[in-house]
């Protein structure tokens, strides 16, 4: 198992060996994103830009109107936060074909608190305008993810853990190349909306209510924006309820995503987050323990939706 | 061939109509800047308006955006899109927004929150180092901005890249909105400040003078090694005597009775060749 950073970094690895457009950019951040072996194997193709995450979007922004491919790679708590403006405007209205990678999303970083935790770039990001926003379950996930970046023109966010997610997809077993939720468990009775390491969870709570005779749809919505809104209403229409599930604040992210598209239609929804307020202190398990986002809170939210 | 002291009357009397007619814009910026515009696009830069997406053309960014009422000028002039369209300034459903827009031939990137463009001028000189080609990358910053944080990462990482195919300038007309550049936040010393950030900074005690400003262009292209600065002493609001130097001309919009003098002023300055 690998951290979905390494998956992304290995791929970009591959790639930018052969297409010298392709560029990495850290802000001090080539350790903690894994990519020292890309900085060592490319040297002319890594660009660090120091602990200045405004100037590294800019620069990334300046050269894709050069003609280059820039990845930026830098902590999703700053890289969300203190370049907001410069990825609105010099990414997003510019139309720069930047991709940004947020490593250590979440709660990853655990007890280090709240300036170092990314509860919010849903939020933050996910209304600028044009801006794709997405999350991999697992380094299979990134890796045909990163691959399909690679190749497009246009703007990205995509955040990702610190530590290895569980494994949901087998090698070469997730295509992520269309923005289309990919069913991880089918299901009729109830259906769970997960992003980034809480798909892994819903599998496993999906697992557990098959035992009790409760079949439950798992979707791996990866693209959150823009968000499959067929696979919603497919949801919506062929089982009793969702449950919506994510490492991110229970508002503002994935699951007031799929509210709005429920909005009149009736159909019961379960959001599992993060509350509004900063988190317990504990380690990323125990955090995410303490707030039900594992398999038993999801499967214990998904049965009540059943018994309603 | 048009004189470009010349011309700098003829846009600025552009300006003045474009600014009076949808009563907004920028004309004090607009004027201190005009003849740093005019050096770059007449004098300095590879540019060509037939092959605007050419990869081996310099590159120009207006980082004080709000001063794109002269932009738009002298990209009309240029030949980029037709001086008719200036009458579409500011209109509904136009490209012609009032503030940089990478819509409008000719202009690289959308900038209007200040603080922005010399990290974009970063990027773009690494991008055509990289892919070997002998651009050129402009920059044109108002003084007011250097408040920015970000200007001072973008000048750490220009000298620690040694971007010597970076080339900054400062309109430094000493005034922002709320008046002074060294009432608002001090600024002095400088060409030090950038200097001991490892730039070239070059003084032009006329910023308003083409003579000047080439001098200074020559000497910013033949230093190698390290990016350079224009600090281009100009004067906000050049060109009409009631505006000159004063801080309520940043945004100002003249009234008709001002319109006509300043039109006044800036035709006689035309016929006169001053
Ligand atoms: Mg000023």
């Amino acid at each position: 198992m690998i951290a979905n950073k390494q998956a992304i970094c290995d791929n970009l690895l591959q790639l930018a060996s052969e297409d010298r457009s392709i560029l990495v950019l850290c802000s001090d951040s080539r350790g903690s994103a894994s990519a020292s072996g890309f900085a060592e194997s490319l040297p002319e193709q890594f660009i660090e830009l120091g602990i200045a995450e405004q100037n590294l979007v800019s620069v990334a922004a300046g050269l894709a109107a050069g003609g280059m491919r820039p990845f930026v790679l830098a902590p999703a708590a700053f890289l969300s936060s203190r370049s907001l403006e410069q990825i609105k405007v010099d990414v997003c209205y510019s139309g720069s074909n930047v991709k940004l990678i947020g490593i250590s999303g979440g709660v990853s970083y655990g007890p280090l608190g709240l300036t170092h935790h990314a509860v919010h770039d849903i939020a933050a990001l996910g209304v600028l305008p044009g801006l794709r926003v997405y999350m991999p379950a697992d380094a299979e996930a990134s890796r045909s993810l990163i691959r399909r970046l690679a190749a497009d023109s246009l703007p990205a966010y995509v955040r990702v853990g610190r530590n290895a997610s569980r494994e949901v997809y087998p090698e070469g077993g997730a295509d992520l190349s269309a923005d289309r939720a990919l069913t991880v468990r089918p299901g009729s009775d109830v259906t769970v909306v997960a992003c980034g390491d809480m798909v892994a969870c819903a599998a496993e709570a999906s697992d557990a209510l098959r035992d009790r005779g409760v079949s439950c749809r798992v979707l791996d919505m990866f693209c959150i924006k823009p968000l499959d809104r067929e696979a919603v209403a497919r949801a919506a229409a062929e089982t009793s309820g969702i449950v919506t599930v994510e490492e991110h604040s229970a508002f503002l992210g994935l699951g007031s995503l799929v509210a709005q598209e429920l909005a009149g239609t009736g159909v019961p929804l379960t959001r599992l987050g993060l509350p509004d307020s900063p988190v317990v202190t504990g380690s990323q398990q125990e955090v995410l323990d303490y707030y039900g986002l594992n398999a038993g809170g999801i499967a214990r939210a998904a049965w009540a939706l059943c018994r309603r | 061939m048009e004189e470009l002291r010349e011309k700098a009357c003829r846009l600025r009397l552009q300006v003045l109509d474009m600014v009076c007619s949808k009563k907004g814009g920028h004309i004090g910026g607009d004027f201190s800047e005009m003849e740093i515009l005019l050096q770059l696009y007449c004098r300095e830069m590879n540019i060509d308006a037939a092959r605007p997406d050419a990869p081996e053309r310099d590159r120009f960014i207006l980082s004080k955006g709000h001063s794109v009422e002269a932009l738009y000028a002298v990209l009309a002039d240029r030949g980029f899109f037709p001086a008719e369209e200036l009458s579409c300034y500011l209109s509904f459903g136009g490209r012609l927004v009032g503030h940089p827009n990478n819509q409008v031939p000719g202009i690289e990137m959308n900038t209007g929150s200040l603080g922005h463009g010399l990290s974009l001028g970063v990027g773009m000189a690494l991008a055509a180092r990289l892919r070997g080609l002998g651009s050129r990358t402009y920059v044109l910053m108002g003084d007011g901005e250097l408040a920015e944080g970000s200007v001072w990462e973008a000048a750490m990482a220009a000298s620690h890249y040694g971007l010597d195919s970076l080339c900054a300038t400062v309109d430094r007309n000493g005034l922002q909105i709320s008046g002074s550049t060294e009432d608002v936040m001090r600024l002095e010393p400088l060409a030090e400040r950038f200097r001991s950030f490892g730039w070239n900074a070059i003084e032009v005690p006329d910023g308003n003078d083409f003579a000047q400003l080439g001098a200074a262009y020559a000497l910013a292209r033949s230093t190698k090694g390290r990016p350079s600065v224009v600090i281009a002493h100009t004067v906000k609001g050049r060109g009409v005597s009631f505006m000159e130097g004063r801080a309520k001309w940043h945004h100002g919009v003249p009234a008709e009775a001002e319109r006509l003098a300043a039109a006044g002023e800036l035709e006689a300055a035309m016929r006169d060749g001053r």
